[in-house]
C-alpha cells in the first residue's frame, strides 16, 4: 500500500470513529427512553375486578343522612368483607384470606369514596369495578411469571384460580388509573399517587422563582449597567461562575446547615426546597439576564439618555423590557433544571412518606424527582411502574419547560 | 394565611400607587404648587415606602415562625421554669407536646373520656399547651393578616402625607432602587458566604470529635461503630479513631469518576470533532440538540437506569465470562455517570473547536494535510487548552454528582482500584449519613459537613482551573 492510500485509510478510520461516538451516544438516547417507556407505561392502566356491591345497611355505620364528614369518618371494613363474601360464595376463613388478597387494601376506602360521593346508594345493589391488589395487577399484565413454582409466585396457585374463573366469566377489566395523577403516597403500589410530589414540588419551584427571578434580574441590571469594572465586580463575577458550578448536594447541606440549622425553618418543607433550589438557580439566571443585557445595542441606551432619561430610566423603561425575553429564557431552563435535582431535596428531607397532598409551602411534602427516588428504593414490582412512570412525568415537564423557553427566544428576542 | 397577607401587601402597596399620584396631581392643579418630579415618582415613593418595610417584616415573620411557635406554646404562664431548662429537656417536651396536638384533636375531645393513655401522661399545661399549639396557625395567621392590613395603611397613609410639592421625589425613588439593586448583587457573595460558613462551623465541630490526621489518613470507613457509645461517658476514642477514614471514600469516588471519564472523554470528544468537522449541517442540527437532551435528564433517572438495568446486565455479562461482578459495582455507575457526562465534554469541546481559527486549517490542507491530519496536527494542539478545561469540569462534575451513586453505588466503604467490585463515595456518605437525621450533636452526622467542605474545596479548585484555562485559551484567538 502507497503512503497516500494509507493516509487516506486513515483518514477514513478516523471520521468513521467519529460516526462511531456520535451514533453511539445518540443510541444512549434511545435506550433510555425506551427502558423508561417500556417499563414505565403500565402504571397508567390498572386492574380491576367487576362485582355487584349490596350496600348493606347492616354493615355500614352510617345513613344515607349521615353527613359527608360522618361517612368519611366511619369505617368500611366490614362492608369490604361483605362484598366479597357476596361475590364468592362459600369462602372458607382460610381461602377467604386469600380472596381478600386479590383487591386492593384500600378496597374499603373506595367503597367509602362510593357512598360519600353517592349517599343514596346505601340499601341498593350497584355494580362496581374494584381495583384489584398489586401482585395481582402484575400477573395480568404479565410482569410476574405465571408458569414459575407457587412459593416463587406472590400470588398463589388458589388465586390463580379464581383469577382464571374470573377472566372466564368477563369479570377482569381495565381501566386508566386516574389515582396515579390524584393520589398523594401510598404504602400500596395500586393506590399510590405523585399528585403529592407534583404538588412540592410545584410549591417547591413557586418559592425558587420568586427568590430567584426578581434577585437575579436585579442583580444582573447592577452588574451589567450600573457598576464600573472593578475588584468588587470581578469578585462577584468570579463568585457567580463558581456558584454555578458547586455540586448540587452542596447547597443542600447549607440548607441543612444555614436554613434548618441556624434559622431553624422546619424539616421537609417545600420552603425550605425552593429556597435552596433558588440559590442554585440564581447563578444560571444571573449568567442568562447578563448575555441578554449585553444583547441591547448601546444605541438604545444613548437615544434615552438623549432625550433626557435619567440613568433609572433608560434601564427600566428601555434596556429590561428588550432584554427580558432572554431572562425569561434562562429562568425556565434554570427552573427546569432545578424540577430535576434531586440531592438537595433528599438532605433536607424532601424524602419521606408523605400521603396527604400538600397545601402550602410549610405542608411536609416530597418533590417529584424525591419521590422517584423513593419509589426506586422501594422492592416491589408494582412501585418499579411507579417509579418509571414518574420519571415519564418529570421528563415530560422538562420538555414542556424547555419548548416554552425557545418557544419565547424564537418570537419575542429581538434580533438586531 | 401568610401568603394571603403577602398578597395584601402587594395589593395594598400597589394601590397606594394611585393614592399618591392623586394626591401629587391634586397639589399641582388645585393647590397650584410647583412639582419637583414627575407625578408618577410621588406614586413610585408612597409604593416603595409601604412595600420594602411591609416585607421585610413579612420575612421576618415567616422565617422566625417556629420560633414565635416556641415562644407561644412554652409560655412562662404555663411553665414556670421554662427559662431554666435545658435544651435537651426543651426539645422533649416540646416533642411531646407536638406530638399530643397531632394525636387528638384536642379542641373537640372531651379530657375526661377519650383515649386516656396518652392524656394521663401529659400534666395539665402540657395538654393546655397542645391546644395551643394545634391552634397556633390559626392565631398565627390571623394576627398577620391583621397586621399586613393595618400596616401598609398606616405607612401608606404617612407616605402620602408627607408629600409636597417641595419633595422631589425622584432623586429618592432612584436611589432607593438602586440599594436595592446593588444589594441584590451581593446576595450571590451571601451564599458563597453561607455555603462556606454552615460547612466550616459544622465541620471544626465534627474535628472536635474526630482528629483532623485520622480522619484524612486513616483507611477504615465504620461511622457506625460512632455508635458503639457509652452516653455518660461519650464516645470512645480508640472506636472514633477507626470509624472516619477518608482514604476509601476518595479512591471510591476517583474509581467511579475515571470510568466515567473513560467514557465520556473518548465518546464526547470524537462526537465534538465529528459534529465540527465533518458533519453536514442538517445532521449537525438534530443530532446536537438529542445528544444535549442527555444533558437535561435528571441524574435521578440515571440512577435508576443503572441500578436497574445496567447493574444486573454487567453482573450477567460478568458471570457469563466467568468474572465475579458485585451487583453494586463501581463500573455500573460509572458507565451510567459517563453517559451523564458525554454532552458536557461534546458541547464545551465542540465550542473551543470551533474558535480556532479558520485560517490554521486551511494552512494544513494547503500543504496537502488530509482532514484527519489537520484535526490531529493542527486542531487539536490549538484547541487542546480549551478541552483540558472541559475535560476539568467533566471531572468536577463526576466528583460531585450525588443520585447516581446514591442509587447504584455501594454503601460500604471498600479500598479498591476494581471496577468490578463494590465502591462507594463522598457524596454518597454525606447522604446516607443525614438521610432523616438533623441531630448535629454526633459525629456521624456532622461528618457530613467535613465531607461536604472537601467536596466544595475539590471541585472549587477544578472549576477555577477550568475557568482560568478556558479564559486564556479564549483570549489567545481574540
Amino acid at each position: 500500500m502507497s503512503s497516500l492510500e494509507k493516509r487516506l485509510a486513515a483518514e477514513k478510520r478516523f471520521k468513521f470513529y467519529g460516526m462511531f461516538a456520535m451514533t453511539l451516544s445518540l443510541f444512549f438516547v434511545l435506550i433510555l427512553m425506551y427502558k423508561i417507556f417500556s417499563t414505565g407505561s403500565g402504571a397508567f392502566v390498572r386492574t380491576t375486578i367487576n362485582a355487584d356491591v349490596y350496600f348493606d345497611p347492616n354493615f355500614i355505620e352510617v345513613s344515607s343522612n349521615s353527613s359527608k364528614k360522618e361517612i368519611m369518618k366511619a369505617s368500611y371494613v366490614d362492608l369490604a368483607d361483605q362484598v366479597i363474601n357476596q361475590n364468592h360464595p362459600g369462602l372458607d376463613e382460610e381461602n377467604f384470606i386469600k380472596v381478600r388478597e386479590m383487591y386492593t387494601r384500600k378496597f374499603d376506602y373506595q367503597l367509602r369514596d362510593y357512598i360519600a360521593n353517592n349517599p343514596n346508594v346505601i340499601g341498593k345493589t350497584v355494580n362496581l369495578d374494584i381495583s384489584a391488589s398489586s401482585d395481582l395487577d402484575q400477573i395480568v399484565k404479565g410482569n410476574y411469571p405465571r408458569n414459575v413454582p407457587e412459593a416463587q409466585r406472590k400470588i398463589n396457585d388458589y388465586q390463580l384460580s379464581i383469577l382464571d374463573s374470573l377472566d372466564s366469566k368477563g369479570k377482569m377489566s381495565k381501566t386508566f388509573n386516574f389515582w396515579f395523577f390524584t393520589n398523594g403516597d401510598s404504602r400500596d403500589p395500586e393506590t399510590a399517587g405523585i399528585l403529592g410530589a407534583l404538588m412540592g414540588s410545584f410549591y417547591a419551584l413557586l418559592i425558587c422563582f420568586s427568590f430567584a427571578f426578581p434577585i437575579g434580574l436585579l442583580a444582573s441590571v447592577y452588574l451589567e449597567e450600573f457598576v464600573k469594572p472593578g475588584k468588587i465586580t470581578d469578585i462577584i463575577e468570579v463568585n457567580i461562575n463558581n456558584l454555578a458550578a458547586v455540586p448540587s448536594i452542596v447547597y443542600g447541606l447549607l440548607g441543612l446547615g444555614m436554613l434548618i440549622g441556624v434559622f431553624g425553618m422546619p424539616y421537609q418543607v417545600p420552603l425550605v426546597g425552593g429556597l435552596v433550589l433558588g440559590f442554585m438557580t440564581l447563578p444560571t439566571i444571573i449568567i442568562a439576564s447578563r448575555a441578554s443585557l449585553r444583547g441591547v445595542p448601546p444605541s438604545i441606551r444613548e437615544g434615552a439618555l438623549a432625550v433626557g432619561a435619567t440613568k433609572m430610566q433608560t434601564v427600566f423603561h428601555h434596556v429590561i423590557p428588550l432584554s427580558l425575553p432572554g431572562t425569561l429564557t434562562g429562568t425556565i431552563i434554570g427552573m427546569a433544571q432545578a424540577l430535576g435535582e434531586t440531592a438537595p431535596l433528599l438532605l433536607i428531607g424532601m424524602v419521606a412518606f408523605v400521603m396527604e397532598i400538600p397545601g402550602g409551602a410549610f405542608d411536609p411534602a416530597t418533590g417529584l424527582p424525591s419521590q422517584i427516588y423513593l419509589w426506586s428504593e422501594s422492592a416491589e414490582r408494582g412501585f418499579l411502574e411507579k417509579t418509571s412512570a414518574g420519571i415519564m412525568l418529570l421528563l415530560s415537564f422538562l420538555i414542556i419547560m424547555n419548548t416554552v423557553a425557545v418557544l419565547i427566544r424564537r418570537k419575542l428576542e429581538v434580533k438586531w | 394565611m401568610l401568603y394571603l397577607s403577602l398578597v395584601l401587601v402587594f395589593i395594598l402597596s400597589y394601590s397606594f400607587y394611585f393614592y399618591g399620584k392623586k394626591r401629587a396631581l391634586s397639589l399641582k392643579f388645585k393647590k397650584n404648587e410647583n412639582l419637583s418630579s414627575l407625578p408618577d415618582y410621588y406614586g413610585y415613593y408612597v409604593v416603595l415606602l409601604v412595600f420594602f418595610p411591609a416585607i421585610i417584616i413579612w420575612f421576618f415573620l415567616l422565617l422566625f415562625k417556629s420560633n414565635f411557635q416556641e415562644m407561644f406554646v412554652m409560655s412562662p404562664v404555663l411553665f414556670p421554669d421554662v427559662a431554666t431548662w435545658s435544651s435537651g429537656k426543651f426539645g422533649l417536651i416540646m416533642n411531646k407536646i407536638s406530638n399530643l396536638s397531632m394525636i387528638v384533636n384536642l379542641s373537640e375531645i372531651d379530657l375526661t373520656v377519650g383515649d386516656k393513655s396518652i392524656l394521663k401522661m401529659a400534666s395539665e399545661s402540657e395538654i393546655i399547651a397542645a391546644k395551643n399549639l394545634a391552634n397556633f396557625d390559626k392565631i398565627y395567621g390571623w394576627s398577620n393578616l391583621t397586621l399586613f392590613i393595618i400596616l401598609p395603611v398606616l405607612l401608606g397613609f404617612l407616605a402620602t402625607k408627607s408629600i409636597s410639592g417641595k419633595l422631589n421625589a425622584q432623586p429618592i425613588v432612584e436611589k432607593i432602587i438602586s440599594y436595592v439593586i446593588k444589594g441584590s448583587s451581593y446576595i450571590a457573595i451571601f451564599i458563597t458566604f453561607g455555603i462556606f460558613f454552615s460547612l466550616v462551623f459544622e465541620a471544626i465541630n465534627f474535628f472536635r470529635y474526630v482528629n483532623f490526621m485520622d480522619f484524612f489518613f486513616n483507611t477504615a470507613w465504620n461511622p457506625n461503630r460512632a455508635f458503639v457509645i457509652n452516653a455518660s461517658e461519650g464516645f470512645d476514642q480508640e472506636a472514633l479513631k477507626e470509624a472516619f477514614g477518608f482514604v476509601p471514600l476518595l479512591t471510591g469516588t476517583l474509581l467511579i469518576a475515571s470510568v466515567a471519564m473513560l467514557v465520556a472523554v473518548p465518546l464526547g470528544l470524537l462526537t465534538a470533532i465529528y459534529l465540527a468537522e465533518y458533519a453536514s449541517s442538517k445532521v449537525r442540527d438534530i443530532a446536537k440538540p438529542i445528544i444535549e437532551i442527555l444533558a437535561g435528564i435528571p441524574t435521578v433517572v440515571y440512577g435508576f437506569f443503572a441500578a436497574l438495568s445496567l447493574a444486573p446486565f454487567i453482573k450477567d455479562v460478568g458471570e457469563g465470562v466467568g468474572l465475579p461482578v458485585s451487583a453494586e459495582s463501581a463500573l455500573a455507575a460509572g458507565l451510567a455517570m459517563g453517559v451523564m457526562i458525554i454532552p458536557f465534554v461534546s458541547s464545551l469541546s465542540d465550542d473551543v473547536i470551533k474558535a480556532v481559527p479558520q485560517s490554521l486549517r486551511e494552512g494544513s490542507y494547503a500543504i496537502g494535510a488530509t482532514k484527519s491530519e489537520t484535526i490531529k496536527k493542527v486542531i487539536l494542539p490549538a484547541a487542546l487548552a480549551g478541552i483540558m478545561g472541559s475535560f476539568l469540569l467533566a471531572i468536577s462534575r463526576a466528583i460531585g454528582e450525588t443520585m447516581i451513586v446514591v442509587m447504584a453505588a455501594s454503601l460500604r466503604a471498600n479500598l479498591t482500584f476494581n471496577p468490578l467490585e463494590p465502591a462507594t463515595t463522598i457524596t454518597t456518605q454525606i447522604v446516607t449519613s443525614l438521610i432523616g437525621d438533623v441531630e448535629f450533636d454526633n459525629p456521624k452526622t456532622l461528618v457530613a459537613f467535613a465531607l461536604g467542605l472537601t467536596l466544595f474545596v475539590m471541585t472549587l479548585i477544578l472549576n477555577i482551573a477550568a475557568i482560568t484555562i478556558v479564559k486564556k485559551y479564549r483570549e489567545k484567538y481574540e
